[in-house]
């Protein structure tokens, strides 16, 4: 069994409340850090754990904070990116309604971190429960004096605010996000300028995933280098993974990272195997917006070596025979589940999200979903197989933000992977739409 | 000062400007094409992806490429930046697949738009893409909406470069132009079809690069390779006057302002200058507006009577006398 650094305490009854998670030891990074550390000596801890991005593209948190531009007299912002909507994703929502002053703590020690007097937590507005939580939660610290004016007697005064989204995937990208926070509509901003330099309000900014927070305060703590020590290279520390799909036990786990894939999917102190003793199909290993990998390339690399639960192994062999951690999202899909169907499924998702901003976004995305709705229902071609690669490609780098990539790359990775499932489709129309049908064949590995 | 090397060819350009200026002030073949960007509307640009271009060296100080293509029209120039457009096939290819997607939604609809001819989207089409569609689907269609008495929008052509949006916003005061919905289903909204009541909301028509915007005092009156572009000005109290009038025999059909090689407006005109004064008596000609040579509307039959005094029978004492002092410009022959 691993460690769990985050959830550690997180089914003591009553840990949402300010008491119950002070005696669990709540708070003590504050503590430490106003008291005994400088700002920047806590971003040194930071860049020392190792800890990169949660929220998907595992950037190094401690190397983005360095890059804040810092000129005098200028306010600063630390703003916590608590929109998560991936399809497959929902390690945020649990960690934020179980453990609000986990995530608060975080965001006064990384406010501090970064010399910021205002932070916001930018929740998506489906989860107004969360928010509510939040609310309270924050109520809480600012009657303790953890929030507020001079903070603890040194001198360091911190506004928390927490903002609900209006419930669109995009508003997840940081850009987008700090339009919407700003008030208005929510379509990325071309870059350059970064966040770091111009971000809300035209101010340096740094936004965060919700868990890249969280483990602020462990790393503060115990310190960066023992932090470190937990995972493999440069994967450190440990990652909530939330699992969906085809499983026995599926839930949301957290996993020192460097965990084999297998061990993942069929130990019984994870998710305990495949349902119902099906055979595992393929797997999206981190939101829908990541490659999807057939069962053999997801247990194991194009060379052999076993597939680890880290940013490296995962994506091992690049985008032809690997994929990305990305945030998390874990999907297994038992040998029943119609590939086509999911890739289509997904597109209309990215389809509905798109902002309609940049051109190739706004109209492939649409063109993706229309022409996978076709092959779905059996109406589509062996021309149309390519078509939709050829689209994806044409996407794919093209556009303002990653919403289009997020878009491409599982539907090239599905063709990549299952074109005999697709040409099935076609050459079977009637046999591939009968309800509950299963493609008999294999996947192609590379 | 950065130099730069633009396809091959060395520029000197000022601190922070994009590479597309750059490439403008080389001028030519080489010039990305810039579907939404507009140089006198503040915050446009990086929507269309139509000028993307591939950076090869970043700087002197960072010679490493830049790992996407990049839209040129917002992209800051450095110092030993090298670009590619025309000599990149990637770029080429790209931007081939860039005036496919602007057309799958867009109606073709050509040979029934006002537009045609002067259309930003005909010519990027006729320049960058291929003749042939893969789209089989159905298109996006919208109704017409009037916005106000003067203007229509035709949202099926739009194409969502947002310059109009960017000119509601930035000429009148009190937001009430904008986007509404997302993804495919965006479209241009008038906050509840609120009239742009404004003495300058004409020029969105002017900065929509199709014929989604249109002068409804103009609408199907004439085909635009059929009327003379002519130059003239007025005293406006409101604005500086400066347009171009549109001649059929006669008439003036059409006013609009006047505009660079790169269809960008030189000064906005207000909406009595561009709707009500359509009488060659209104106004002070100087002659016939420059057209570039390629475009449909030099091509017919571009002949100097329009501006004879002798023709145009009620021309006001001040014309006569201007065109004796700068007598116009022969083009053709």
């Amino acid at each position: 069994m691993g460690r769990k650094l985050l959830t550690e305490h997180i089914n003591v009854e009553g840990i949402d409340t300010f008491e119950v998670y002070r005696k669990h030891g709540g708070y003590r990074s504050v503590e430490k850090a106003l008291k005994t550390m400088t700002p920047d000596e806590v971003v040194e801890e930071v860049k020392k754990s190792g800890l990169r991005g949660r929220g998907g593209a595992g950037f190094p948190t401690g190397l983005k904070w360095s890059f804040l531009a810092k000129p005098e007299g200028v306010p600063r912002y630390l703003v916590c990116n608590a929109d998560e909507s991936e399809p497959g994703t929902f390690k945020d929502r649990q960690l934020m309604s179980k453990l609000p002053h986990l995530l608060i703590e975080g965001m006064i020690t990384g406010s501090y971190a970064l010399g910021a007097r205002t932070s916001y937590i930018y929740i998506r507005g489906e989860l107004l429960y969360v928010l509510r939580i939040l609310e309270k939660a924050i109520a809480e610290a600012y009657a303790a004096g953890f929030l507020g004016e001079n903070i603890l007697g040194s001198g360091y005064s911190l506004d928390l605010h927490v903002h609900p989204g209006g419930g669109a995937y995009i508003c997840g990208e940081e850009t987008a996000l700090l339009e919407s926070l700003e008030g208005k509509r929510g379509n990325p901003r071309n870059k350059p300028p970064f966040p770091a330099v111009q971000g809300l309000y035209a101010r340096p900014t740094v936004v965060n995933n919700v868990e890249s927070i969280a483990a602020v305060p462990v790393i503060v703590n115990e310190g960066g280098d023992e932090y470190a020590k937990i995972g493999i290279g440069k994967s450190t520390g440990t990652k909530l993974i939330s699992a969906c799909g085809h499983l026995n036990k599926p839930g949301i786990y957290e996993i020192e990272l460097g965990v084999p894939v297998e061990e993942f999917i069929y130990s019984d102190e994870y998710c305990g195997g495949i349902w119902k003793g099906r055979e595992l199909k393929a797997v999206v290993a981190g939101g829908s917006s990541v490659p999807i990998l057939p069962t053999e390339l997801i247990l194991k690399t194009a060379t052999g070596e076993p597939r680890l639960m880290t940013y490296e192994s995962l994506s091992d062999g690049g985008f032809v025979t690997g994929t990305m951690l990305g945030s998390g999202g874990f999907i297994a899909m038992d040998e029943t589940t119609c590939i086509v169907r999911n890739t289509w499924n997904f597109s209309r998702f990215y389809h509905h999200e798109s902002c309609g901003q940049c051109s190739p976004c706004r109209e492939g995305t649409g063109w993706l979903e229309k022409v996978l709705h076709r092959l779905e229902h059996g109406h589509g071609s062996l021309h149309d197989i390519d078509l939709i690669v050829s689209v994806a490609k044409q996407i794919e780098g093209n556009t303002i933000c990653p919403l289009g990539e997020a878009a491409a790359w599982p539907v090239a990775a599905a063709v990549r992977h299952f074109r005999d499932e697709f040409e099935w489709h076609v050459k079977h129309p009637q046999e591939a739409t009968r309800y509950g049908a299963v493609y008999p064949g294999k996947a192609v590995l590379a | 000062m950065a130099k730069i090397t633009f396809d091959g060819i060395e520029v000197e350009v000022p601190d922070g400007t994009t590479i597309l200026n750059a490439a403008r002030t080389i001028g030519g073949g080489i010039v990305p094409p810039a579907m939404c960007y507009y140089t006198p509307l503040k915050g446009s640009g990086g929507k269309c992806r139509a000028c993307l271009v591939r950076v090869a060296a970043g700087s002197t100080k960072d010679p490493r490429p830049m790992p996407k293509l990049v839209a040129s029209c917002i992209t800051p120039v450095q110092d030993g930046m090298v670009v590619e457009n025309t000599t990149s096939e990637q770029v080429l290819n790209v931007r081939k697949g860039i005036v496919e997607m602007l057309l799958i939604n867009h109606p073709l609809d050509c040979p029934v738009c006002d537009q045609a001819g002067e259309c930003d989207l005909q010519n990027f089409a006729f320049e960058h893409g291929v003749s042939t569609t893969r789209y089989e689907e159905e298109r996006r269609t919208f109704e017409k909406i009037d916005i106000g008495p003067l203007i229509q929008l035709h949202m099926t052509r739009c194409i969502l470069c947002y310059r109009c949006v960017y000119t509601a916003d930035q000429l009148t005061p009190g937001r009430v132009h904008g986007v509404l919905g997302r993804g495919d289903a965006s479209e241009i909204g008038t906050y509840i079809e609120n009239i742009i009541d404004n003495d300058f909301s004409g020029n969105v028509i002017d900065v929509c690069p199709v014929g989604a915007l249109t002068d409804k005092t103009w609408r199907f009156k004439q085909r635009v390779w059929f009327t003379k572009p002519v130059n003239a000005h007025r005293d406006c109290p409101k604005c500086t006057g400066n347009v171009v009038l549109w001649y059929k025999g006669k008439d003036v059909l059409r006013v609009t302002a006047r505009k660079n090689e790169y269809g960008e407006v030189k000064e906005w005109i207000c909406n009595e200058c561009r709707f009500e004064k359509k009488e060659t008596a209104d106004w002070t000609l100087e002659g016939p507006a420059a057209i570039d040579r390629s475009s449909v509307i030099s091509a017919n039959h571009y002949e100097l009577p329009v501006v004879n005094p002798q023709i145009i029978a009620d021309l006001p004492e001040s014309s006569v006398r201007d065109l004796e002092q700068n007598p116009p410009l022969k083009l053709g022959n």
